[in-house]
């Protein structure tokens, strides 16, 4: 059940953050890019084209702690391998990307605020 | 604003290098860098500094914070730098403004609370931060008492980092209470007038504060040895202030003030066991460079009980800051030299079992043994001793006397008025005291009368003494000179420097 509310969260923060890129005019590439290693949340494209990949964090407390702070020195090579994966395999190895990452905290009233840090590795 | 700076000092030995802490913090993962070379004990300053700013309901940047300690080649260790990265972060936050801190010097370290705790070395940081040309400089309240002998600068003492903050923001800051801080010896309850009897050891201490002679007490235990050696600082002048400067320098890097006012005039008085090793006693230490037990006798008494137990090496290493008053100690972080300028007292049985004494009946060493105890101290060391007395025991005259030795006032006055007469008379030399004066001089400019020449001469023929030893015979009889007013001292002043002198050359 509780794994349930997670994934429930989860999708919407990853929703919000889909709006939020549209909105500056990226394209959504792909979302929950998934293989063994692990997952991209959200491939998209900027109008510069340079592919951004974004890790979304979505809490809805910040008793743990602020939600970039989970993710720690391995996640960060983790996202960057997982980047190099799928530019390999869509035929894109040597185009212009950046890591992205992106922290949305749902209020208890339902509102919610999001925090977009681009290129942080 | 994203960048700021403000100031700490580094210290290697007594020199302190101001360094300059810059913060930067960017756009990016939540992270924290210190770059500098910092020690163990500094990497874990962030989480101190931290923990600090979280708990005093200020913000923590969730960013990537760079902090860095330049001149980056010098090594840096310990917590004093916490107070200066903890307000480098909080100014480059924009939480408080930056160009108010960053030619302010900030020093302590910092409880998870805020609190700012002290730490070592304060005094010689903050001469480093004066002659570097800082005019403000922040210390841990605690160190407030040393940090006030500096001139100068002005000195801020904080208890917390909220009231840095408030400090900084709105300019107010509690006045911290004014510490009556005279330059004042602190009393001491021990006085020559505590000694029964032992009229000639009480001369030769008299004679070795007067002239700075180093001596070697020679008797059985209980006769009053240590008792004599702990008096000495109470019979020495007070120190001036730039003595006591460097004395309170030197206490404050090994953090010793806990035994030591920061501001007493007292000379120092340093009695290490005789199992003490050479690093203990010269200064050392792989990662922070501490000063050993003859620095921290600068200005003042180093005394060493059964001195021929000590290891052979332990005494030998204070060869060279005997000569040199200065002690330099390489290691790999650097070399440091420190002040060792100091009055040595050694005190020894006759034998190893301590009873040889008059005839020696009731010893039970070999005379092998007798002979071989006191060669343990021979050789260049002995070289430096002026004086060595026989202490005799106490015998039932002196202990059923009713009226009390010479108090330490009394002979310090007397100590004093000696001393002004050696000053005027080596005005012209670049030498203060009369155990410095060379071999040469004593022979031409500074040679007692001509009978006592004459007495020393035939006394060096009939090989009672040395060469060596008439060259120190002639410098305690200016001492003894001084102390009964003669211009030059007579043939009485060399016969009892050679009495003084105990008549063996080992």
């Amino acid at each position: 059940m509780q794994r349930k509310t997670n994934q429930i969260t989860g999708a919407f923060g990853e929703e919000v953050v889909s709006k939020f890129l549209t909105g500056k005019n990226a394209e959504i590439i792909e979302r929950n890019w998934r293989i063994r290693e692990g997952e991209i949340d959200i491939i998209a494209m900027y109008p510069s084209g340079v592919f951004a990949f974004v890790e979304v964090k979505t809490r809805s407390s910040v008793a743990f702690g602020h939600p970039f702070e989970a993710i720690n020195r391995e996640k960060a090579h983790r996202m960057q391998r997982l980047a190099l994966g799928w530019l390999a395999t869509h035929g894109c190895l040597g185009c212009d990307y950046q890591i992205d990452v992106a922290a949305v905290l749902i209020a208890a009233d339902g509102s919610h605020a999001i925090e977009y840090r681009a290129a942080v590795l | 604003m994203s960048l700021a700076q403000t100031k700490s000092v580094a210290l290697l030995g007594l020199d302190g290098h101001v360094v300059t802490v810059e913060v930067d913090i960017a756009d990016g993962l939540p992270m924290y860098s210190l770059l500098g070379l910092p020690d163990a004990a500094l990497s874990e300053s962030r989480d101190r500094v931290r923990a600090a700013i979280v708990n005093c309901a200020e913000i923590w940047p969730n960013r990537k914070v760079t902090v860095s300690l330049s001149p980056a080649w010098l090594p840096k260790s310990g917590s004093s730098f916490d107070l200066a990265i903890c307000i480098a972060i909080l100014s480059a936050n924009a939480t408080v403004a930056p160009d108010s801190i960053a030619e302010v010097v900030f020093l302590g370290e910092l409880s998870l609370d805020g609190k700012i705790r002290s730490v070592r070395g304060v005094l010689p940081a903050l001469i480093a931060a004066q002659k570097a040309g800082i005019k403000v400089a922040v210390v841990p309240k605690a160190n407030y008492g040393e940090a006030q002998l500096m001139q100068g600068i002005e000195i801020i003492a904080m208890e917390h980092i909220k009231q840095v903050i408030r400090w900084l923001r709105t300019g107010e800051r509690e006045i911290a209470d004014v510490i009556d801080m005279q330059w004042q010896p602190s009393d001491l309850n021990i006085d020559f007038a505590d000694v029964a009897g032992q009229p000639q050891a009480r001369l030769a201490a008299e004679v070795a504060a007067i002239g700075g002679h180093h001596i070697l007490l020679i008797g059985p235990p209980g006769a009053g040895k240590t008792m004599i050696a702990e008096r000495i600082p109470t019979i020495l002048p007070a120190l001036t202030v730039s003595q006591a400067l460097e004395v309170a320098a030197v206490h404050s890097i090994a953090g010793s003030f806990a035994t030591r006012s920061p501001t007493s005039l007292v000379a120092p008085i340093v009695s290490p066991h005789h199992t003490t090793t050479r690093v203990a006693m010269v200064g050392g230490g792989a990662h922070a460079i501490k000063p050993g037990a003859c620095s921290l006798a600068h200005n003042g008494v180093l005394f060493i009980d059964e001195a021929p137990e000590c290891p052979s090496g332990v005494l030998d290493s204070l060869r060279q800051p005997l000569e040199a008053g200065t002690i330099t100690i390489a290691r790999s972080i650097g070399n440091v030299t420190f002040p060792a300028q100091f009055l040595l007292v050694l005190a020894a049985n006759p034998c190893p079992c301590g009873k040889f004494t008059g005839r020696g009946h009731n010893c039970t060493c070999s005379s092998q043994q007798v002979r071989r105890y006191l060669g343990r101290l021979s050789g260049p060391l002995m070289d430096r001793i002026d004086m060595r007395v026989h202490v005799d025991p106490v015998g039932r005259v002196d202990m059923a006397r009713l009226e009390l030795g010479e108090s330490s006032a009394h002979i310090r006055e007397r100590v004093i008025a000696a001393r002004a007469i050696a000053q005027q008379r080596f005005i012209d030399h670049p030498w203060s005291l009369n155990s410095q004066i060379p071999s040469r001089a004593l022979r031409s400019v500074f040679a007692p009368e001509r009978s006592a020449m004459n007495f020393l001469h035939e006394e060096l023929d009939k090989e009672h003494i040395t060469a060596r030893g008439l060259h120190k015979i002639i410098r305690v009889s200016w001492s003894l000179a001084d102390l009964h007013g003669n211009k030059i001292p007579t043939l009485a002043d060399v016969q009892q420097g050679h009495a003084l002198r105990g008549g063996i050359d080992l």
